[in-house]
């Protein structure tokens, strides 16, 4: 499913909204969820799961081409952890 | 900080003008059409923020924290998130905080 399906999807459930509105509210979710990560925040959305930033510290790489040695800045890089939900629904069925 | 389902409803009513009641549905659903495309092994990309996939992980040993009896764990089929590269570069240019913050 991509971004475009998902929109439908909203649309087709919600009649009586316009199809701008599901757009603009895929766009609004997924642009302030951006936003929250790129500020450090965190995001918990109950029976989905979390997304957070985790810390990647500095190391020392390699050029691939080159194979010059470059310093790689420590950074922060999203994550996220599934709730018990969407963990237990996409899980095999317990036998 | 942190963002929930609550905030995500305020901001639809804000910015997008539905009411209370349809915000809060539209989040809902928001969420629950991804889990359902995961739901039948289908995986999710949303441009500009991130895939989510589906991996199956085999049976591999474990063993019980507590009495140290050794218990397999059973195979399982996990959600995984790939961040687009869109979302890495706005983390990776706006946020240097502190390592655990």
């Amino acid at each position: 499913m991509t971004r475009s399906d998902l929109i439908a999807k909203l649309a087709e459930r919600y009649p009586q909204l316009l199809a701008k509105d599901a757009e603009l509210t895929v766009k609004v979710i997924l642009d302030t969820m951006a936003e929250t990560l790129a500020r450090g925040g965190r995001i918990e959305i109950r029976g989905f799961g979390s997304f957070a930033l985790n810390y990647r510290p500095p190391r020392t790489g390699r050029n691939p081409k080159s194979g010059d040695k470059v310093q790689v800045p420590a950074k922060y890089v999203p994550h996220f952890k599934a709730g018990k939900e969407l963990r237990e629904r996409v899980d095999y069925p317990a036998s | 900080m942190t963002l929930t389902k609550a905030e995500l409803a305020d901001l639809l009513f804000e910015k997008v003008g539905l009411n209370k009641r349809e915000a809060k549905d539209m989040v809902e659903a928001f969420f629950e059409e991804i889990r359902t495309q995961l739901e039948l092994s289908e995986s999710v990309k949303l441009s500009g923020f991130g895939n989510f996939q589906l991996r199956d992980k085999p049976q591999r040993p474990g063993r019980n924290p507590k009495t140290g009896e050794e218990i397999p764990i059973t195979a399982r089929r996990v959600v995984t998130f790939h961040p687009s590269q869109k979302l890495k570069s706005m983390v990776e240019k706006n946020y240097h905080g502190k390592p655990h913050a």
